[in-house]
């Protein structure tokens, strides 16, 4: 939407100058990570000292690191998988159902994402103590799928919103049943919008740490907990190396998803 | 595009037809999964802040509150846990204000790629983030090495373990909270009515104060109160940016429960934190859109 008046003018010129300065508060500070994790230095200073791989040796010597990268990853993949099953179903049970109370089950979905984190997480630490779940798999599992349902309800929900229901109507007048017509003619056009879901799902599973802390025990750990501790304690840039590793993947992730995004048929 | 109203807002309801259809059956699953696995866990704590009392208390149900509004230290840390999250929530207004309207000025391209430029950090890992702080406000980290460098000062400055380091992650990290929701109402705005001020003779300034300000203000306010709310309960960034003098109210809460195992106290300090999230997001849920800000992507 080009907007009358000219970028050369001193208040555009202002304005595009905040913008450059913001754009390198929002991504700068994480890329300062990316040369720390190559310092040939022994200690975290800047500026880093030459180029060197010790601190990825390292974490890939170290079992702690490589152990905490399996359980994240295995984690965030079931948390994937759980949560897009059940925010898929929820997204068309809210978009399409019917139902009294429909506001209170829209807010207790999206309450996850307002509830502070920490309340969450003692919250579940004292729930899952008596289920005796904390410290296992499957525990962990169940609190990051409460935290990433929200997002899948929400990227599966826009989607829906936003189809073409004559699609359907056309399918169904052509003699196919309503399963038949859910498989073959909606699924396929929310299928972006689940793909989306599934990966913030992941990524929400693989970032989180707050929750994580309470919920894991010395014996089973994820990544971002391992860093969390490492952090607090030792100040050798092999963290660095870990945080590199980290943020690639959620790049990654978020690369698929902007893609996906691109090819969602809206309206 | 009216689907997730706000939260605690009103149900829309369609006259007509049945009051259930068969779609609602498929809401049963995940209403189900969160009444046990979310909404018991925050119930069972509300009973813990009234039944778990130290001894002596003589069975008064009000004991833990009456611990955390008695005790000094613990109102030194509510307040603390306001100032933080008021300054952050000013901070990401201020930058994240021109930064909404750049966006909106810009070119549907250009536009994209500042929204990646928020979409990218937002998704990043938190602690990831915090963690490049570390490095960027120590002793030796970025800022005090070369600032050293130039020869601009001969002490290193006082940012690591400090309020102002810990506001400076928070700012950072809240900013796409406060940018998107900005953005989502300054593009629903018709460019049509500034170039009818422009035309009735208001000159920029006076057609942005007088007509795109007051039109965007909803947005401003969905923002402070987004960032605001989720700047109260930050746990992981003010205690590595911080030190014990300024902790929050989170890490407050977490030393109960880790070192203290003082799940009364503990429980009755995580309501007070609920009780006040709700009661700001009450007053926000008046003019905020929550999916606007959690489904990011479709900011356009």
């Amino acid at each position: 939407m080009g907007e009358a008046g000219s970028w050369r003018s001193p208040h555009r010129l202002a304005l595009l100058a905040l913008g450059v300065a913001t754009v390198i508060f929002l991504v700068g500070p994480m890329l300062v990570v990316i040369p720390m994790s190559f310092t040939g230095a022994k200690i975290l200073s800047w500026p880093p000292v030459g180029f060197s791989f010790q601190w990825y040796a390292k974490m890939l010597e170290d079992p702690q690191w490589s152990r905490g990268f399996l359980n994240s990853m295995q984690v965030a993949t079931l948390t994937a998988i759980v949560s897009t099953i059940l925010g898929t179903l929820a997204a068309l049970g809210i978009v399409r159902g019917r139902f009294p109370g429909k506001g209170i089950a829209n807010a207790l979905i999206l309450s996850p994402l307002i509830v502070p984190v920490i309340i969450i997480a003692i919250g579940f630490f004292a729930f899952y103590s008596i289920t005796r779940l904390t410290g296992s798999l499957p525990g962990l599992v169940l609190a990051h799928t409460a935290l990433a349902v929200p997002f899948v309800v929400i990227n599966v929900g826009t989607v829906l919103r936003t189809m073409d229901r004559n699609l359907e109507l056309a399918a169904a007048s052509l003699g196919a049943d309503p399963v038949r017509t859910f498989w073959r003619v909606t699924f396929p056009i929310i299928l972006p919008g689940v793909f989306a879901g599934a990966l913030f799902a992941f990524i929400t599973s693989w970032d989180e740490v707050v929750v994580s802390i309470f919920m894991t025990s010395t014996r089973f750990r994820t990544l971002p907990v391992e860093m969390w501790e490492q952090v607090r304690q030792v100040v050798d840039p092999t963290v660095a190396a870990v945080a590199t590793v980290v943020m690639v993947v959620t790049t990654t992730l978020l690369l698929f998803v902007l893609v996906a995004r691109r090819r969602v048929p809206v309206r | 595009m009216l689907f997730l109203r706000p939260v605690f807002g009103r149900a829309g309801r369609r006259t007509g037809g049945p009051l259930v259809n068969r779609w609602a059956l498929l809401a049963i699953p995940v209403l189900i999964f969160l009444l046990v696995g979310f909404l018991a866990p925050l119930l069972i704590m509300a009973v813990r802040s009234v039944t778990d009392l130290p001894a002596g208390s003589e069975g008064d149900p009000l004991t833990n509150f009456r611990r955390f509004f008695g005790g000094e230290a613990n109102l030194r840390v509510l307040g603390n846990t306001f100032f933080i999250a008021g300054l952050s929530t000013v901070g990401c207004l201020l930058i994240g204000y021109p930064y909404a309207y750049l966006m909106r000025l810009a070119s549907p391209r250009w536009a994209g790629l500042l929204l990646i430029a928020v979409l990218v950090p937002f998704w990043s890992s938190l602690l990831v983030r915090t963690y490049a702080w570390q490095v960027i406000l120590r002793d030796t980290g970025l800022i005090n090495s070369t600032l050293r460098g130039w020869g601009i000062i001969n002490q290193p400055l006082d940012l690591y373990q400090t309020t102002t380091g810990v506001l400076l992650g928070m700012t950072q990290i809240l900013l796409p909270f406060m940018v998107l929701p900005l953005f989502t109402t300054m593009a629903r705005i018709d460019p049509e009515l500034t170039k009818a001020a422009a035309n009735l003779g208001a000159s920029p300034t006076r057609a942005f104060l007088r007509v795109f300000f007051p039109l965007s203000v909803p947005g401003v306010l969905a923002g402070s109160l987004l960032v605001f709310v989720l700047a109260l309960g930050f746990y992981i960034t003010p205690a590595l940016l911080g030190s014990p003098k300024n902790t929050m109210l989170s890490a407050f809460i977490a030393t109960r429960v880790q070192q203290q195992l003082d799940w009364g106290l503990a429980s009755a300090m995580a309501m007070v934190l609920v009780a006040i999230t709700l009661v700001v997001l009450f007053l926000a849920s008046r003019v905020i859109r929550v999916r606007d800000v959690f489904g990011a992507l479709d900011a356009e």
